[in-house]
């Protein structure tokens, strides 16, 4: 590692937490991703050799680096988040509404929302418990069932096909902070920081990418544009490190809180490059660094798309562990945080053509 | 002057669970203490307070009564980096995962109720709603400090932020009862610029989403001629059938059915088409589901009537209420304490 890259480390600290405050309470869902987007611009504007915003809305940012041979390096976090649509007024401001992105329709009830980029408030009720039946309480309620509520007379300051987001305030709670969208914003916040610090060893290719919920739409054309020489996903996978109710072994967590970046070896959309997969925990093994591999198995990432386009480019994910994604407050720890922007940090500053001469 | 929208929501901001209500009965002794010619606490918990009539002695008196206790959570273990749980009150588990809590261990901890992956529970509890007993609650500690702060029975209570909503309306837990202790300290800041010959006993109660208790026990001890429940209704919305529930906005219901005396529905009937406020009549044909079930059968048995707040999502963390509901059962039940005179009693029949 050069000595310029050692003094532009990036680090974890109180600035860099208020900014993932801002990027998780911003509302996002797949489609309107201009909240975030905005927050970025503003952010990696003055770090950014060339800046654009594509055809479907990602943030594409170049900053090239200073030496001979630099490799090509797209780095990838998607900005768009599960929520709601509004999809029909029932007047008196209800209104019934579709979910965008992966959500289990058990975590919606009784749930406070904010809707369009103004987050207006509102809330998804349920029937009092005195009026249901014990049989009733035992199936889940349905979205159909379901209304978001923005108060009498609130009809005309809420349309239909307005988004909707968890109304979640950030919080920290003790070593751990809480949110709603710490998927991905804690892949916003890293690919900020990285941009802002990035090792003068390589091109770095930023793309803060749209609709990753929907289909991986962003970065399949985000990597097309960059056409990098090799590709790395940042994003929050789950951490399932909760006890059985039976309190039998738990073996299946794909990965723990607190145990260190999430290194992808395979999961349904992507096989890793081996090369990278080498490279990472080289990386951390050097700078004495925490990691874990994400227990191969199901999930996708951006790199799911990325590893595919052109005639191929070699991908690997990087994830902070996080616990309940896809629900209205999510769980992350703060070392995981900083470790896994001090792994990629550290990881592509030591990057050079070399890694990729040898064969896959 | 106590502005309603802030107090309610500092109201809701306190704890107060069913059997442990200290916390918010210190926020409301506050505010009825400029109110009221004396006050204390009684030996269950309730707040008990005394607006002395301008009447002669011995004056009659009547007992307006708004629990003040909140539905929630209690910890049953503390596993690995999570809390099992059971709940205080009836908590629909159906409307629990990812709420926001705060754990009362030997601090208070913030933290979020969460769904454990199906791969995590009994097979036939994998599919429909988890059942409490399968739920956790995460307060983002690993073991050793969590088992340091928190152990089992310490209480668990939502922490959902307030949100006003469109209409004058206002969304939060623990609106049942709190939006009734709201009217009831309207109901004593009406009486400040009026004068009443019947003593008044303002009265916060202590665990009516569990026992009754706290009503029963102030109604014995301060022995009332008169006795009103403020309680909240079934606010007409999503999932809730509309001949049992009353729109927000359109003012308080009056309570009838066999927990209310007759005669007293029929007195605040009479006085709420005089004043023109807006009500609806509110039929209980069994318990009435308030503090009016035991204050009516306290001592040799107490005339009671029971005035209502519709409000929508009842025992969920989003109840919503209508502010203007609020302050017409505050004046409603002002009005009726002014109009109280020596000959009330001698007139109220119950055929």
């Amino acid at each position: 590692m050069s000595k310029n890259s050692e003094n532009n480390t990036p680090r974890i600290g109180e600035e860099q937490i208020q900014l993932l405050e801002r990027l998780c309470t911003a509302c996002s869902v797949s489609g309107d991703e201009g909240e975030v987007r905005a927050i970025v611009m503003e952010q990696v504007s003055p770090s950014a050799s060339e800046l654009k915003v594509d055809a479907l809305g990602n943030v594409l940012v170049a900053r090239r680096g200073e030496g001979a041979e630099r490799l090509r390096v797209m780095l990838a976090a998607h900005m768009d988040e599960v929520g709601f649509m509004l999809t029909h007024d029932d007047g008196e401001g209800l209104f019934r509404f579709e979910t965008v992105g992966g959500l289990d329709e058990r975590q919606l009830v009784g749930k406070p929302v904010w809707i369009g980029r103004d987050h207006i408030n509102g809330v998804i009720g349920a029937k009092p418990i005195h009026l249901t039946t014990p049989d009733e309480r035992k199936r889940a309620i349905s979205l159909d069932a379901l209304r978001i509520d923005v108060g009498p007379g609130g009809d005309g300051q809420v349309n239909v096909g307005d988004r909707a987001t968890f109304a979640t305030p950030f919080a920290r709670l003790g070593p751990s902070l809480r949110a709603k969208a710490l998927d991905n914003r804690l892949g916003v916040a890293t690919l900020i920081e990285l941009v802002k610090h990035a090792p003068p060893e390589i091109d770095l290719l930023a793309a803060f990418t749209v609709q990753e919920e929907v289909g991986l739409r962003g970065a399949r054309v985000a990597a097309y544009a960059f056409n990098p020489d090799l590709a790395i996903a940042i994003d929050s996978t789950p951490a399932l490190d909760l006890p059985a109710w039976d309190g039998a072994e738990v073996t299946q967590y794909n990965t723990r809180l607190g145990a260190g970046p999430a290194i992808y070896v395979a999961d349904r959309a992507t096989l890793s490059d081996p090369r990278l997969v080498r490279h990472l925990v080289e990386t951390a093994k050097s700078l004495g660094l925490r990691y874990q591999f994400r227990q191969p198995g199901g999930g996708g990432t951006d790199a799911g798309a990325i590893h595919q386009a052109r005639v191929g480019i070699p991908s690997i994910s990087v994830s902070v562990p996080g616990r309940y994604a896809h629900t209205a407050a999510g769980l992350a720890r703060l070392s995981d945080w900083s470790d896994t922007l001090a792994l990629l940090h550290g990881s592509l500053a030591r990057l050079t053509p070399q890694l990729l001469a040898v064969e896959r | 002057m106590t502005e309603l929208l802030p107090f309610i929501k500092s109201l809701i901001a306190a704890p107060g669970l069913s059997g442990y209500e200290q916390p918010v009965r210190i926020l409301i002794e506050e505010a009825w203490r400029p109110l009221v010619t004396e006050l204390h606490t009684s030996r269950l918990g309730s707040l008990q307070a005394l607006k002395r009539g301008q009447g002669t002695d011995p004056r009659p008196s009547i007992l307006l009564a708004a629990h003040m206790d909140a539905i929630g959570l209690m910890v049953t273990a503390v596993v690995d980096d999570h809390l099992r749980l059971t709940s205080v009150g009836g908590v629909d588990a159906r409307v629990l995962p990812g709420q926001l809590v705060i754990v009362h261990g030997r601090e208070d901890l913030p933290g979020v109720i969460v769904q454990p992956p199906p791969e995590r529970l009994p097979e036939e509890a994998r599919a429909g709603p988890v059942e409490i007993q399968y739920l956790l609650a995460d307060t983002g500690l690993p073991h050793e400090q969590l088992q340091s702060l928190v152990r089992p029975g310490d209480l668990v209570s939502f922490a959902q932020q307030p949100l006003e909503l469109k209409g004058e309306t206002l969304a939060g837990h623990s609106l049942d009862n709190r939006a009734s202790v709201a009217a009831l300290t309207h109901c004593l800041q009406e009486l400040q610029k009026r004068s009443h010959s019947w003593d008044v006993w303002a009265v916060a109660t202590v665990q009516e989403e569990v026992t009754l208790g706290g009503a029963l026990t102030s109604a014995y001890q301060l022995r009332p001629q008169l006795a009103v429940a403020i309680d909240v209704t079934f606010g007409k919305g999503p999932g809730t059938p509309d001949h049992k529930a009353f729109p927000l906005g359109k003012g308080p219901t009056l309570g009838w059915g066999p927990n209310i005396h007759p005669g007293l529905h029929r007195s605040f009937k009479a006085l709420a088409d005089r004043l023109e406020v807006p009500y609806n009549v509110e039929v209980m044909p069994r318990h009435s589901g308030t503090d009016a079930y035991s204050l009516q059968v306290a001592a040799e048995g107490i005339p009671t009537m029971v005035v209502s707040i519709p409000l929508r999502y009842m025992h969920t963390p989003v109840e919503v209420v209508a502010l203007k509901d609020v302050s017409r059962a505050g004046r409603l039940l002002a009005e009726f304490i002014v109009q109280l005179d020596d000959e009330f009693m001698n007139n109220l029949a119950i055929d």
